[in-house]
């Protein structure tokens, strides 16, 4: 299975799965760490790959939510994840990915501009979210965020979908990106 | 008795500078106090050599005897410290009438030598002094730059009198920590101090991870990062590697693209750029890129060779 598709699988009983796909392995565990002390009533698992596709003899869950996390200090990180993105199902660009930039903080160690993910997001539909995981109380509220958010596209907010949520998110975005 | 034995000790004799003589033959034990008595020590050392080999013959010398002899000599410092400073003394305030030399006993076979630099009319200036370590077992000394910096020729050349070699080559390794440059340079990096269970199998020992395997997290690239951290040990090693702040990488290469064309493709001379890596340890930070997931492993031989080859500034032309 070298494409991953949203629709593969059944869904587990109350489960919640994220991948979340970056180089940077240390950020990601934290990441993963900090995602799981969350209260929460789903089940929730979280998946770390560097890159895609991910190895196909594996028997894995459905994947609800795939978050590729751009470290802005490394050229590396995005072409890593530029890279990945082939792997990826376009059903799956239906309010189930996200980005995630981190780095941005410490601005004389980056090499990577802004705009070049914000033009990554905007050309894959999705959302994208700045936030300096090297920092405990940033990592906490994104953990935090992100949880909510699978857990809507998991299905188990009532009334509320993953293409509902993307839609509620779009309004707010930075409108010069319009033309890009 | 063989003659290559005579010829063998003859030899060492004379390899015996004078003031140790009496010392490492009573230490030999070989020849008794009568026979050397009756040698006499204010000869020139060819003859004296021969009449102790004619000593030698009378006692029916054997192999074992001249090695033995030739294993005290090792043993007995011949190198000649106090020689060495002498010399190396006399060498400096022959060219510069004002300078100012010290010695301080390190370790074992190891001085450290503190040099402040005048000229021919003015007096040392005590607040810019060079230093150097020189051990006398081996051909390295280590020297800091000093402030004055025209005077290193003189340095260097009085350093390879005294020393009683040829000529003197600066290596390409600079840090600021002696003990790192030590073991770099007498090849004692590679040694494991830590007591470290090398049993542990390999999903336990993580570099820089928290081994905190909550079950709901689920590394899928797993096979990947044990061959990460694998080909990373291969190269670095368990140890704890010597600690260098630079790299520094002078390129005189044409400029290679994968774009057809454009300008600087077309240019004939070398392009000269500098890349310098700095770091307060370099080497454990390029130990932990591969892990860290932000190069990929295996690390370039240019980087990864600078303990073995002991070198941190590299000069690279085009083959």
């Amino acid at each position: 299975m070298s494409v991953l598709r949203p629709q593969d699988q059944l869904p587990g009983l109350n489960a919640a799965t994220i991948l979340l796909v970056g180089t940077d392995d240390a950020l990601l565990q934290q990441l993963a760490d900090a995602m799981l002390k969350e209260d929460c009533a789903s089940t929730l698992k979280v998946h770390l790959a560097q890159s895609l596709p991910l190895p196909s003899n594996v028997n894995r869950p459905r994947i609800d939510l795939i978050v590729f996390v751009v470290n802005l200090h490394s050229k590396y990180s995005l072409q890593n994840v530029e890279e990945s993105l082939h792997h990826v199902d376009a059903t799956f660009f239906l309010g189930k990915v996200g980005f995630l930039a981190t780095g941005a903080g410490q601005d004389n160690h980056c090499s990577i501009h802004r705009n070049t993910v914000l033009r990554l997001a905007h050309t894959y539909r999705s959302p994208l979210f700045f936030c300096d995981l090297e920092v405990e109380g940033f990592r906490a509220t994104m953990a935090q965020r992100l949880v909510r958010m699978l857990q809507i596209c998991a299905g188990h907010v009532p009334g509320v979908s993953a293409l509902n949520l993307l839609s509620l998110m779009r309004s707010s975005e930075n409108p010069f990106l319009e033309d890009v | 008795m063989d003659e290559t034995v005579a010829e063998f000790i003859k030899r060492t004799i004379l390899k015996i500078p004078m003031t140790k003589m009496m010392t490492v033959l009573k230490a030999w034990d070989f020849l008794s106090e009568n026979q050397l008595q009756t040698v006499n020590f204010r000869k020139r050392k060819e003859s004296l050599a021969q009449d102790l080999v004619l000593l030698c013959k009378e006692n029916g010398v054997s192999l074992n005897d001249a090695a033995l002899l030739d294993i005290i000599c090792e043993d007995i410092d011949l190198s000649d410290m106090e020689q060495f400073k002498s010399s190396f003394k006399k060498i400096l305030q022959r060219a510069l009438k004002n300078v100012t030399v010290t010695f301080r006993d390190a370790e074992e076979n190891a001085i450290w030598i503190r040099i402040a630099w005048g000229t021919q009319y003015r007096k040392p200036n005590q607040y810019k002094p060079a230093y150097v370590m020189y051990y006398s077992q081996t051909p390295y000394a280590f020297i800091s730059s000093s402030q004055l910096r025209s005077n290193t020729p003189l340095l260097c050349q009085a350093l390879t009198i005294a020393s009683k070699h040829h000529q003197i080559v600066k290596m390409d390794l600079r840090s600021r920590y002696l003990d790192s440059l030590k073991a770099i340079v007498f090849k004692q990096y590679n040694q494991n101090f830590e007591t470290h269970n090398s049993a542990t199998p390999l999903q336990e020992r993580r570099l820089g991870l928290d081994i905190n395997m909550d079950s709901r997290i689920i590394h899928e690239n797993r096979i990947e990062k044990d061959r990460v951290q694998r080909v990373t040990q291969e190269i670095f090693g368990d140890y704890s590697q010597p600690r260098l702040e630079f790299a520094q990488y002078k390129l005189e290469t044409k400029f290679k693209s994968d774009l057809n064309g454009g300008i600087l493709a077309e240019r004939e001379e070398p392009l000269r750029c500098l890349v310098k890596f700095s770091s307060p340890h370099l080497l454990e930070a390029l130990k932990s890129l591969a892990p860290a997931g932000i190069a990929d492993a295996p690390l370039s031989p240019l980087l990864t060779c600078i303990p073995s080859k002991g070198m941190n500034y590299f000069k690279i032309k085009d083959k």
